[in-house]
């Protein structure tokens, strides 16, 4: 039992550890963002692990093209839906965070956030994602749902490139990451975070992403439980 | 009925702190928690949520697995 399920106390584990380093150690002291850099552990951990989660999820997907199995499907749908919910939560956590440095602190003005590229992008890629979970929802044949929504899932993927990793990169941004605020990437840059924040960062990425792929193998599970007599093993 | 005495006793424990939470009504001494603008409270805040959330995926999942071994 605990052979198996170590993973799930490690995810705890770091987890308790990301919100008591997270709050309470050292963070570089920064104009506008003061202690809101916190939300590195929580904000950013989120799409990282989405990134993740759709990551795992288009390989499953690949796979049940190679061999139709009806389970793939399932494991393909499955991760790439607890992915969405964690985009959610990033944009939910990024527009209070938003709220605080651009708007108030920043005194952007509503127009320069609507057109922030960034923004922009992770809706288009998480509303992408939402046209997956409709097209799914769109057949009845389970065959041809799981067919096409996989070759669905590989393009929603390959569009997270372009509308989230390149083009906020290539245009200006009020987000890290963009030319301008000179930074490549936003997160693993390594002369632009400080080592006292990737001491709770890289544990927080493990530590969340165990937790999503443990919420992830629930839904499975159970959904491998109620399409049993479909499965034919 | 298991279910309700276990609710219950939570609910009186519960109660029970918030009263001890009130009854605190001294000088300022060395307090753990009323340190650094009580920023410890948000952390046993965001803890508790934390611990509880994980107890409650721990207990889908062994029920989850009390059902795949049933079928």
């Amino acid at each position: 039992m605990v052979k198996k399920n170590w993973w799930k106390i490690l995810s705890l584990l770091l987890l308790i550890y990301t919100v008591v380093g997270g709050f309470l150690m050292d963070v570089p002291k920064l104009f506008i963002l003061n202690e809101t850099i916190r939300n590195l552990y929580f904000h950013v951990s989120m799409w990282f692990v989405m990134m993740i989660l759709f990551g795992v999820s288009v390989v499953y997907s690949i796979k049940y093209l190679r061999g139709f199995n009806l389970r793939n499907d399932i494991y393909a749908v499955n991760y790439a839906a607890v992915g969405s919910f964690l985009g959610i939560l990033g944009y939910t956590t990024g527009t209070i965070w938003a709220n605080y440095t651009w708007v108030t602190d920043q005194s952007q003005t509503l127009g320069s956030i609507l057109k922030e590229p960034k923004l922009i992008g992770a809706a288009i890629a998480l509303l992408i994602y939402g046209a997956y979970f409709v097209l799914r929802g769109s057949f009845t044949d389970m065959d041809k749902r799981a067919r096409i929504s996989a070759v669905y899932n590989i393009f929603a993927f390959a569009m997270l490139f372009p509308s989230i990793w390149i083009i906020p990169r290539l245009v200006g941004s009020l987000h890290p990451g963009a030319p301008g605020s000179d930074s490549g990437n936003p997160a693993l840059n390594f002369k632009d975070i400080d080592s006292r924040l990737r001491m709770v960062f890289y544990p927080a990425i493990i530590g969340w992403t165990l937790l999503a792929v443990w919420i992830a193998t629930l839904k499975i599970r159970i959904q491998l439980l109620k399409d049993k007599s479909l499965l034919n093993e | 009925m298991n279910k309700i005495i276990v609710r219950c006793s939570m609910l009186i424990v519960a109660l029970l702190l918030s009263i001890a939470s009130f009854a605190q009504q001294q000088p300022q001494m060395a307090d753990v928690m009323r340190s650094n603008g009580k920023i410890y409270v948000v952390v046993a805040v965001c803890l508790t949520i934390l611990i509880g959330l994980f107890i409650y995926v721990f207990l889908v999942d062994r029920k989850i697995s009390k059902i795949e071994k049933e079928s």
